[in-house]
């Protein structure tokens, strides 16, 4: 399925990094918001490209770092006298 | 966005007289994230752990030349990103990478799968196969993209720290990190479309 692109769509793709960072100017965002409300495409690009941030983000706060390689890096940099961390 | 936590301030000058209470409070503080970066860099939990001691023993061995110019924490990262692109180098089974969406012009890159996949349950974006899917499209990513996703994205730096992490331009950041999002938005398509299908059968 692809994406049949107006002047507008095009406006939206042209900017949609700086749309998601929030570093538009508002004149621009303003209208890139009211292309997205009429523009079902666009809405769709948009939301799932932030999901996607959205899921990274999630699953790099499930990683934990391992308690059996957290105690040899200590070991590894002789600070095993200093781990803090209850084990 | 996954903004570092609160932490104690971390003295330079006792970490560059090589004290060891405040070596040892700086790789309590930071491991964590270092060891997370390392292992969605280079995507094994043996290479991510050589990686994460490298990155602290090199720190160790180079804080008199860390110059204050850049946050700490943005000088480790960078030690971290330069570790894992040397081993990344090193491996000779180069992963293909995926060719998802259509780049027309540089940074610019039309979406090629427009299927709302937003509306499937938290408990179906959110699951145990879902990360273990985002761990190999992760991987797929060219590993300059990779670097300024997860430095941007993932690790929650701004613009100029994560430029300035991967010693490059911030809008050579910007134009990696576009790629890096719109690949990844078509891979994760892929795999909640499949789902969507199987929801449906």
């Amino acid at each position: 399925m692809t994406h049949k692109q107006d002047e507008q769509c095009q406006h939206l793709l042209e900017n949609l990094g700086a749309y998601i960072d929030g570093d538009l100017d508002p004149a621009c965002c303003d209208e890139i918001e009211a292309h997205i409300k009429t523009c079902h495409d666009c809405q769709i690009i948009v939301n799932t490209l932030k999901e996607t941030i959205h899921l990274c983000q999630w699953d790099n706060q499930e990683t934990k770092l391992p308690k059996e390689i957290r105690q040899r890096l200590f070991t590894r940099l002789a600070l095993e006298n200093d781990v803090r961390q209850d084990e | 966005m996954n903004n570092p936590p609160t932490i104690n301030p971390i003295n330079l000058k006792a970490l560059q007289r090589r004290d060891k209470h405040a070596y040892a409070q700086f790789v309590d503080q930071e491991s964590d994230r270092i060891y997370r970066l390392a292992l969605k860099m280079v995507g094994n939990i043996q290479d991510a752990e050589d990686i994460l001691q490298e990155t602290f023993i090199k720190a160790y061995n180079n804080i008199d030349g860390f110059e204050g110019r850049s946050k700490l924490s943005t000088w480790l990262y960078r030690i971290t990103v330069n570790e894992s692109l040397m081993l990344l180098r090193k491996r000779t089974d180069h992963i293909n990478h995926i060719d998802a969406g259509i780049e027309v012009a540089q940074g610019e890159i039309l979406p090629r799968q427009i299927i709302d996949w937003c509306c499937l349950p938290e408990k179906e974006l959110m699951s145990r196969q879902t990360r273990a899917y985002i761990a190999e499209a992760v991987q797929t990513l060219s590993n300059s993209n990779r670097a300024a996703f997860l430095l941007r994205d993932v690790e929650g730096l701004s613009t100029r720290e994560a430029a300035e992490a991967l010693d490059i331009s911030e809008s050579a950041l910007k134009v990696r990190l576009m790629r890096a999002r719109m690949q990844l938005r078509e891979v994760l398509t892929d795999f909640f479309t499949d789902r969507m299908a199987k929801d449906v059968k």
